[in-house]
């Protein structure tokens, strides 16, 4: 904001739920406009591949009142970002640029053009009654942010972002982003209105195309979004189902919609491998002592949240980034104390500098008796090892100072703050319990570089002696995808499975799939001890600290 | 042989990846995709995945031919399944067409590899018989995408696949 404020083109990313998290400042800079051309890039998660929710943020650009755009494919992503800021600079507002899943996760030819440079001096003109959203400039501003609708719907009537395809006259398609592809694959000879800018739509422009062909579809990825608007319209559309709300839209849900046909669900066949925490990673030892100890763990975002399958089962909650350490301020108000005796929150580096502060101040001043735990592995992993905040460089590769977690905690008033290694189970056990004895909010920092930029820290495998193991599957609990219970061969993981069957949380689902050849491995290995496969094994000696009969020994 | 199982250029080539994350499936579909566009085709590719370098299933979409719209191969229209661990296969037979081909991993192909990570490669090898990509185009495109130390190791593991004779159910 600040950026544009200055004059500079200014474009910001992030996901449907970070706009939640950018969506107060985001109201108001629709008041207060741009200078600089400034973009938002929201990209929508239908399905879920790596979200807590699919909303639709398409409803952000009517509740701001701004312009939205919509690309359909790689080609599109770049051009329309150029012709947003345009837009933007041009009605003083800005632009959010929605692209789903299915965009951002796919390439395709593109094609680049000349860089256009632009020589603008950077510079911040005092203007209050513009940049200051006092109520009093605010309700001006209110004003003007109705009359540039109005001025943005003229526009969109006549900009060719909105393009009409005439082929069929019986069968029409308004459509927008990756929908539009989808729809071009089933019905390529259909009538198109492909909407680039999709709010404020371009009303004259849809009821011209409604009066050209005899039925109307609409074909879009998420909530009712156009086809409530259309319908506002008084214009009749075909049907759809509300089961095509879910999930992300395909060739087969768009043949489902056009053709009349009822969209069968693809039976689920064969397993799907979920994702496990790597061999090595240092949450694993936190999370096998809280699923020891039974507690309950008020749970972030990031790699840990892992932690809530078997058999580590060791996460109750996940809602949101921060959401950890409010839900155990929470349940620590009205749960009886004794209960609250077994209550932590677990909460990552970066998560935690993201939204973990303002919480846990919160709790300090308003007396909480809470226990956090900091899973310090310094970096932020899950999205695939970026620096933050802790890491002292910066996203750019440069040096700049490393936020002290300890002395944050300090500074807060925390009362108590202990720091481990997570690779010594007696340790984080012993902190974590005297954390809880201490009367007010305490700290335990699990400190230890995660597995997958730490390659220094992996060690020479360990093994499991055959001869001497009692078959205890104490190493079992840990959930390592190294230790196994029978080889590994081509033909997947079957041992894996199996000892989360064995698991005493099994899901019965998963045993009513159960295959013969599962089965048959089954007996097979009934007894026999487990194996540790060298090839993933990172000698973190975890499984040699839980073994009691101390028959996992280095190869 | 050769000849009989070479695939006639035709209009859309859909070919599906999967593997388990680690294993390089994103690296081979990037492969497969660079050969396609440096070969003059549209191309589309896309990726369906969570948290891949967490050992989950990933599958990858790769589309090419003279004009492609969707990123996605519908069910049942892959003309090959690719895959890099056998057992993965099953969640996503029901995408291959009734002529599609499924290219798992040849008993013992593994161990002709000098390097085991090179399995990527030396899949898409196989499978470059089917395509019509030249070899030229295969060669640059793996010099470009693997890491320069890798680069010999890739292109041998590469000729292991496009040379051997495999059965292809």
């Amino acid at each position: 904001m600040g950026a544009s404020f200055a004059g500079a083109r200014t474009l910001v990313a992030m996901k449907h739920v970070g706009v939640n998290v950018a969506a107060d400042p985001f109201m108001t800079l629709s008041y207060t406009g741009i200078k600089g051309g400034l973009v938002l890039v929201s990209a929508d998660d239908p399905a879920m591949h790596s979200s807590q929710n699919e909303q639709d943020n398409r409803h952000y650009a009517k509740m701001a009142k701004i312009p939205m755009l919509e690309p359909s494919d790689s080609q599109e992503a770049k051009d329309l970002v150029s012709k947003a800021l345009e837009i933007s600079e041009r009605f003083d507002t800005p632009v959010l640029l929605r692209i789903t899943t299915r965009i951002a996760h796919s390439e395709g030819r593109v094609k680049l053009y000349k860089r256009i440079e632009n020589n603008r001096d950077y510079k911040f003109d005092k203007n209050p009654q513009k940049f200051v959203m006092i109520p009093a400039y605010a309700r001006k501003r209110h004003a003007f942010v109705e009359d540039r609708l109005k001025k943005i719907k003229k526009y969109a009537e006549n900009s060719e972002l909105n393009k009409i395809e005439l082929f069929s006259k019986d069968i029409g398609i308004i459509t927008s982003g990756i929908s539009y592809q989808y729809s071009k694959e089933v019905m390529p000879d259909a009538s198109f209105l492909k909407l680039g800018m999709s709010y404020p739509l371009c009303r004259r422009k849809i009821y011209d195309f409604a009066k050209t062909v005899k039925r109307i579809f609409v074909i879009e990825e998420g909530d009712r979004f156009l086809e409530n608007h259309i319908r506002a319209m008084g214009i009749e559309l075909e049907a759809k189902l509300d089961e095509l709300l879910l999930g992300e839209l395909n060739i087969e849900k768009v043949e489902s919609i056009l053709y009349k046909k009822k969209y069968v669900k693809p039976k689920e066949i064969g397993r799907v491998s979920p994702p496990k925490m790597c061999t090595g990673c240092p949450h694993r030892g936190v999370f096998y002592i809280l699923n020891r100890l039974k507690f309950t763990v008020t749970g972030d975002i990031g790699c840990y949240t892992l932690a809530v399958l078997p058999p580590l089962n060791s996460i109750d909650t996940c809602v949101c980034m921060g959401a950890s350490i409010g839900n155990a301020i929470g349940l620590s108000k009205v749960i009886p104390e004794e209960d609250n005796k077994k209550v932590v929150a677990v909460i990552g580096d970066s998560t935690f500098i993201h939204s973990g502060i303002t919480p846990l101040i919160d709790a300090v001043y308003n007396n909480s008796n809470i226990t956090v735990i900091i899973l310090d592995n310094e970096t932020t992993a899950m999205t695939g090892g970026q620096d933050h905040p802790g890491t002292g460089i910066t996203l750019k590769g440069n040096k700049t100072k490393a936020l002290d977690f300890k002395k944050l905690c300090k500074a807060i008033g925390v009362s108590s703050v202990k720091t481990v290694d997570p690779y010594n189970l007696d340790e984080v056990k012993a902190a974590i319990l005297r954390a809880k004895e201490v009367n007010g909010v305490s700290v335990v920092i699990s400190k230890r570089k995660c597995i997958l930029i730490d390659k220094e820290s992996i060690k020479r495998p360990l093994k499991i002696d055959e001869e001497k193991c009692k078959i205890c599957d104490m190493c079992i609990k840990l959930g390592c995808p190294a230790i196994i219970k029978v080889s590994e061969d081509e033909m997947g993981s079957i041992g894996k499975e199996k000892s989360i069957k064995k698991d005493k949380e099994k899901e019965k689902k998963k045993e009513k799939n159960k295959s013969k050849s599962e089965n048959k491995s089954k007996n097979k290995s009934k007894d026999m001890p487990p194996v540790i496969d060298e090839n993933l094994c990172t000698g973190c000696g975890l499984c040699e600290q839980v073994c009691k009969f101390d028959v996992i020994i280095p190869t | 042989m050769k000849n009989k199982l070479k695939n006639k250029m035709k209009k859309v080539n859909n070919i599906l990846i999967v593997g388990l994350g680690g294993q390089g499936v994103l690296l081979a579909s990037d492969v497969i995709s660079m050969a396609a566009f440096k070969s003059g085709y549209d191309i589309k590719k896309s990726e369906v995945h969570g948290m891949s370098q967490r050992g989950g299933s990933v599958t990858t979409h790769v589309r090419f031919g003279s004009k492609i719209y969707s990123p996605l191969i519908k069910r049942g229209k892959a003309d090959f399944i690719l895959t890099l661990k056998n057992s993965e296969i099953e969640r996503v037979k029901d995408f291959l067409s009734s002529d599609g081909k499924v290219i798992g991993v040849p008993e013992g192909f593994l161990d002709k590899l000098e390097n085991k990570k090179t399995l990527n490669i030396a899949m898409i090898g196989i499978l470059s018989k089917f395509l019509d990509i030249s070899s030229k185009i295969w060669e640059e495109v793996i010099k470009e995408t693997v890491p320069s130390k890798f680069q010999q190791l890739n292109l041998e593991a590469f000729e292991i696949g496009r040379e051997g004779e495999f059965f292809i159910g």
